[in-house]
């Protein structure tokens, strides 16, 4: 593919662009080389980023806005939600932050269009994990849904997975982290090492799982399996057998009172922790951060079984062209180019583009949260608040260390449907 | 006074109703025909809705324990807060009416207990956790006091703090019925009733009570449709740790299995129905209004 200049090479003006009315001046101006023009039009434009609320951050659209020079706005969805809005309702969001697993259900319906690697301007700045599905060299773990299997696709139109690396992706990489269970160091009484300590009879009654049936089984599952309870042939793609047992194990741990409650919203794992109600729950990094900015103690504490990864992306929806996808194309080399990466490290998640938003970092920060240095003076959340004092070390140690140590991703398994009505039956319980 | 209607008489009721008619067949009719149309309609898996005549949806609903076992819960926290809500809500308003002989004072203790409603339902419910829960109000104090060593764990994410945070949102509901139709007695009854003998509780018994059946009847009817048609006072309060028949519903819709969350509405919506004909069949409230 030719090296584009700009966001317009003559090789990108396609005979539709062209065609389609007041696209037809956004291409024209291009080839006759107007920028002025462009940036006049562009200005108008707004995009609406939609996404789940911990990474559909305003903040983010707020500093876009500045930075590029037309509106982006952000619209907070559930993952339920997101679905819905794609499926149903393609028309009303123009980037999607969608988790990689929701690209399963996007992609097929034909609601993205394939994103040209050739217009990301950084892409070959952005992680192997997503790009090429290596990490540190290694072959990252492809139990799940790992990016790199649904990142790219057959072609512009095709609305397939490619089986291996081409042109087209289906999403540019976005957030992405570790995730652990959340404990409260003062309160458990000892020693987390095991995904098993999350159904260990000394936590009866003070335990929490999350209640998003697609992740709270991926917990469940690396419990039992730590416990010797259970085994699993592939924990990313659990058979009905697996399923069965595993839910069925869940309701008598229920039925016992060894979950003092299930949480299905973010603000809810932060108030269980906070409040003591629970030591030991699934919890996501922000929440942990949540509950430190409160003055509690809280840790994200590394198991020796490993991590469960998780993955976003920005995906275009089929609807764009013209100004509007170039804005989109615009906004999309923007997100990895430091500040987002700066900004959400604070929260505990990594960027895509980790130079970039290494270099959006304090020399403390960027020891603190990617290099698994000692913090040497108070580290902050992202609007300002303290979550770590000096002399502190991140959970779980440097970016490095963390992401070689995830062993499965989050996903939607082939026997989704079986699996969601196996939750119900643990939700009636 | 004009018993047979003239043909213009009949264009005037026609055109007299048709504005009611109008809005209830937009935002009433047309849409529980959708809901009815679509339970009947296929699933997909993650694609949504595929138009279909199948009753799969019905069927995989009525044979699965979980449906039942979630009505079976619906069904014992309506009974337990339409219980307490009665009890409440009866003495609350025969207090107002009866003991308060200053119709201001009556009026302004009616507001207030309309108080709790001028926040949101959700601060309302979340505000019990800093009151039940393990390091809360209760528990400190208890333990501070030596009356128990340890919190008391069922007072939150149990089926007690669901029921409280039911009773809390709903009693008013049963109080405003209520009172409306006690502060319509006439309380010359009352009199001749204690005249004739009648102890304070016959009194309660025999003249208030069934004066009072209507606003009763449609208390019950507010807290049955409140408690049956609620996910989230239960999920809320219960931590996640029970469910209602309306969170089948919602747990369908978390992966647009809409046909089946379709056909759990209509299920609900008939099992309502016949809670509220039998409420109707006990009172007969058109003819207890016209009185």
């Amino acid at each position: 593919m030719k090296k584009t200049s700009g966001i317009f090479g003559t090789g990108n003006v396609s005979r539709r662009n062209v065609l389609k009315g007041g696209a037809a001046i956004a291409g024209v101006t291009a080839v006759t080389g107007f920028p002025t023009v462009w940036a006049q039009n562009l200005k108008d434009v707004t995009l609406t980023h939609t996404g789940m609320s911990y990474s559909t951050l305003p903040d983010i659209a707020r500093q876009a806005s500045q930075d590029l020079g037309f509106k982006v706005e952000m619209s907070v969805v559930d993952h339920p939600g997101l679905l819905n809005r794609m499926v149903q309702d393609p028309k009303s969001l123009d980037v999607a932050d969608l988790e990689i697993w929701q690209s399963k259900v996007a992609v097929p319906q034909g609601v993205l269009q394939g994103i040209e690697i050739a217009k990301i301007k950084n892409w070959g700045e952005l992680t192997p994990l997503y790009t090429e599905g290596t990490f540190a060299g290694k072959e990252a773990s492809r139990q799940g849904d790992s990016p790199f299997e649904f990142i790219y696709r057959d072609g512009a139109d095709g609305n397939n997975f490619a089986s291996g690396k081409t042109d087209f992706v289906n999403f540019v990489p976005g957030v992405y982290n570790a995730d652990t269970l959340g404990i409260r160091p003062d309160l458990v009484g000892r020693e987390i090492t095991s995904w098993a300590d999350l159904i260990s009879p000394d936590f009866k009654g003070k335990a929490a799982i999350q209640n998003i049936p697609t992740n709270g089984i991926m917990d469940a599952m690396m419990a039992f399996e730590a416990a010797g309870m259970l085994t699993y042939g592939d924990k990313g793609n659990p058979t009905q057998e697996e399923l069965t047992a595993t839910v069925a194990k869940l309701i008598e741990l229920k039925k016992g009172g060894h979950f003092r409650a299930l949480w299905s919203t973010f603000d809810e794992s932060v108030n269980l922790m906070a409040s003591g109600e629970v030591v030991i729950q699934s919890m996501w990094s922000p929440a942990v951060t949540a509950v430190q900015t409160q003055g509690v103690k809280c840790t994200y504490q590394p198991l020796k079984e490993g991590y469960r990864g998780w993955g976003n992306g920005l995906a275009l929806m089929s609807h764009l062209d013209g100004l509007k996808r170039d804005a989109a194309y615009e906004y999309l080399n923007w997100y990895n180019s430091g500040w987002v990466g700066g900004f959400i490290a604070k929260q505990g998640y990594y960027s895509a583009n980790p130079t970039t938003a290494m270099a959006n970092l304090t020399e403390n920060e960027r020891g603190f949260f990617y290099e698994g240095k000692p913090a040497t003076a108070d580290i902050t959340s992202p609007t300002g608040e303290k979550t770590n004092s000096a002399g502190d070390v991140r959970d779980g140690g440097s970016y490095e260390e963390r992401f070689a140590k995830v062993a499965v991703w989050n996903n939607l398994m082939d026997q989704a449907e079986f699996l969601y009505a196996k939750w119900n039956e643990f939700n009636a319980a | 006074m004009s018993p047979t209607p003239t043909r213009k008489s009949l264009l005037t009721t026609y055109l007299q109703v048709a504005p009611l008619t109008l809005v209830l067949i937009c935002f009433f009719v047309v849409p529980v025909a959708l809901v009815v149309v679509v339970s009947f309609f296929r699933y997909q898996m993650l694609v949504g809705i595929v138009p279909d005549f199948t009753i799969r949806n019905y069927v995989d609903l009525l044979t699965n324990p979980t449906t039942w076992s979630l009505y079976i819960s619906t069904l014992k926290f309506t009974l337990i807060v339409l219980v307490i809500t009665f009890v409440l809500g009866f003495w609350i308003a025969y207090f107002l009416v009866f003991h308060v002989r200053n119709l201001l004072v009556a009026i302004g203790l009616f507001l207030l207990c309309t108080v709790p409603f001028w926040t949101s339902n959700i601060i309302r419910m979340i505000s019990w956790r800093p009151v039940l829960g393990k390091e809360g109000l209760i528990n400190n104090a208890l333990i501070n006091t030596g009356i128990i060593d340890s919190p008391l764990q069922w007072l939150l994410y149990s089926d007690f703090s669901v029921v409280v945070a039911y009773v809390h949102l709903f009693t008013l509901f049963m109080i405003v019925p209520i009172f409306n139709s006690m502060s319509r007695i006439d309380k010359s009854l009352l009199e001749a009733a204690i005249d004739a003998g009648a102890t304070r509780w016959g009194v309660v018994w025999n003249v208030v009570l069934p004066l009072c059946k209507t606003g009763i009847a449609l208390g019950a009817l507010f807290v049955v449709t409140l408690v049956m048609g609620d996910f989230f006072v239960v999920s809320v309060m219960s931590g996640g740790l029970s469910g209602s028949a309306t969170s089948g519903i919602f747990n369908d819709l978390q992966f647009l299995n809409y046909p089946r969350a379709a056909a759990s509405a209509v299920i609900l919506l008939i099992v309502v129905l016949m809670i509220a004909t039998a409420i109707f069949r006990l009172v007969d409230v058109r003819k207890e209004l016209a009185r």
